[in-house]
């Protein structure tokens, strides 16, 4: 028993805040609950805090839409959470879409899938940050946020909450895409969301650090990682992962048998070593 | 047979400069061609204070929290398959209308002014009255009062009763002894709640609510009700197009007077 805390422990309490978010959305609307209210567009925290997608109002802002101080200050409210604290915790603890490609990434490995395809579909993980220019390229010519109407993750907040309609459809694409096309397909390349996460949570402090002495160079880490580029230190040096586009999912500590791996605050000394 | 030449590193970078234009370009047309047919939907009622259509679909941030604060379950967001622009409010009097709660919960609640509570306000109040969600339009040959049957569910219905909708009285020429109660809806007091659509006693309504961009025409600035003196004020900023021809260079007088020859 121990040892499954041990090795799931930050994996169930992802799952853990991914769906009670849901469940307080759903319940906001079905029954009136004021915790936390509206969905991953925007929301307000028991009635005062508003908070913003501020990926969002930027897309808003490009459209030409007139920025409202309540949604100015809930997306400023996100923007300094995640690039304070949390990095890119919004994709791996509260994006219910991670459930999917978590998924579709376990049945890839369960059906090694990997070895079956190799590398044959090299993709740039950069095209992310190109998808957000193209997004704010396309609000700005159609005059509306344009990623927003095609975001399989407000489809699917928005679905549990006020009605799924075919959202579903959504959820089955990004797993199939993930599963049968490209590892990590959808959160590790396309996502414009990730990627401005990405952007936002580059200076954060909450980081995963490498302890090289410890480490047996068994790269389970490395596997497990769906954003693996960001483990370029293991077994070389002690180094924190520093990358913004590392989720803070912290499944790299779980798998690790050695103590090599743990969170904590940046340690930027280190790296200027 | 010659050897062939390596591909330069210049070559590289054109060409995957070139790819990243071409997948750059095919995929915004994509998106914006998708997005021009998704957004296409001109016949959607939307939430009281609702700003201008265009202007709210860039605005709405599509949060729902309008939805929840209706409290009877009148708004929707729009789900993929309604064929509606994704996310985005907006209701359906004939199932459930808006029931113009004075205190219009649904508006401020709104956090990026889609929905405008000064639209929705008289003299700093906010009064429900004053929305203009729709208009509602009769098609007085499927209306069974405009067949002589005698039918007042809409005028009944209708929260600003003897305003938005009144009754017209008409002999009834075919029996010489009946009267025609006809409705009429007056474009000013009619909020478009949709409670007329929704009482509707026809198989499909005979009221129906339109946006008001839809069902209203504008008679412009040509023409002014010379027997009503505050009409004047609606066309003061009116401009007169002027064209010069031949025959009005000069005055009317001096043209005829200047003519030469008379035909």
């Amino acid at each position: 028993m121990h040892k499954i805390w041990n090795s799931y422990r930050y994996l169930i309490l992802r799952r853990f805040t991914q769906v009670s978010i849901l469940i307080l959305y759903f319940g906001a609307n079905a029954w009136g609950w004021s915790l936390l209210k509206g969905n991953l567009s925007s929301s307000v925290i028991l009635n005062a805090v508003p908070v913003s997608d501020p990926y969002a109002t930027l897309q808003m802002l490009a459209s030409g839409a007139a920025i409202s101080l309540d949604l100015f200050i809930g997306a400023m409210t996100v923007t300094l959470f995640y690039s304070l604290i949390g990095g890119r915790a919004f994709c791996s603890w509260v994006c219910p879409i991670n459930m999917v490609t978590d998924a579709a990434n376990l049945l890839r490995r369960k059906l090694e899938i990997n070895r079956i395809q190799g590398m044959k579909f090299p993709l740039s993980r950069n095209i992310r940050y190109w998808v957000i220019v193209l997004s704010l390229f396309v609000s700005f010519v159609m005059g509306l946020a344009a990623f927003e109407f095609v975001s399989p993750i407000s489809m699917i907040t928005r679905g549990i909450a006020f009605g799924l309609g075919f959202g579903w459809s959504a959820a089955v694409i990004i797993f199939l895409f993930d599963l049968f096309v490209l590892k990590d397909g959808w959160c590790g390349h396309i996502c414009p969301l990730g990627g401005f996460y990405s952007l936002i949570g580059r200076f954060s402090l909450i980081r995963v650090f490498h302890n090289e002495e410890n480490c047996t160079l068994c790269m389970k880490c490395k596997v497990v990682c769906p954003e693996h580029q960001v483990l370029h230190m293991i077994g070389k040096e002690s180094l924190s992962v520093t990358s913004g586009e590392c989720t803070n999912c912290a499944r790299c500590i779980e798998v690790c048998d050695d103590d090599a791996l743990e969170f904590s605050l940046r340690k930027l000394a280190e790296n200027r070593n | 047979m010659s050897k062939r030449e390596p591909i330069s590193d210049r070559r590289k970078f054109i060409f995957n400069m070139a790819r990243g234009v071409g997948i750059a370009t095919l995929g915004g047309f994509v998106w914006s061609a998708y997005i021009d047919e998704a957004k296409a939907s001109q016949l959607l009622l939307r939430p009281p204070g609702a700003i201008k259509e265009d202007d709210f679909l860039k605005t709405c941030i599509k949060c729902g929290m309008c939805v929840e604060a209706c409290p009877f379950d009148t708004l929707l967001l729009a789900k993929p398959g309604d064929h509606k622009p994704l996310g985005t409010p907006y209701f359906t009097p004939r199932d459930v209308p808006c029931h113009m709660c004075t205190d219009i919960p649904c508006v401020p609640v709104c956090p990026t002014g889609a929905l405008d509570q000064k639209s929705v306000e008289t003299e700093n109040k906010l009064d429900i009255n004053s929305a203009e969600m729709g208009l509602a339009v009769i098609d007085k040959d499927s209306c069974i009062a405009f067949w002589g049957i005698q039918c007042d569910a809409c005028y009944r219905a209708c929260p600003l009763l003897g305003k938005a909708i009144t009754i017209e009285y008409a002999k009834n020429e075919r029996t010489g002894k009946h009267a025609f109660l006809k409705p009429v809806v007056h474009s000013d007091p009619c909020t478009g709640c949709g409670m007329c659509e929704h009482a509707c006693v026809t198989q499909k309504a005979a009221i129906q609510v339109f946006p008001r961009e839809v069902a209203m025409g504008k008679a412009g600035d040509y023409y002014i009700k010379g027997w009503d003196k505050k009409d004047d004020k609606r066309v003061k900023d009116a401009k007169a197009i002027k064209t010069r021809t031949e025959i009005s260079k000069k005055s009317a007088i001096d043209t005829l007077n200047d003519s030469g020859d008379l035909y």
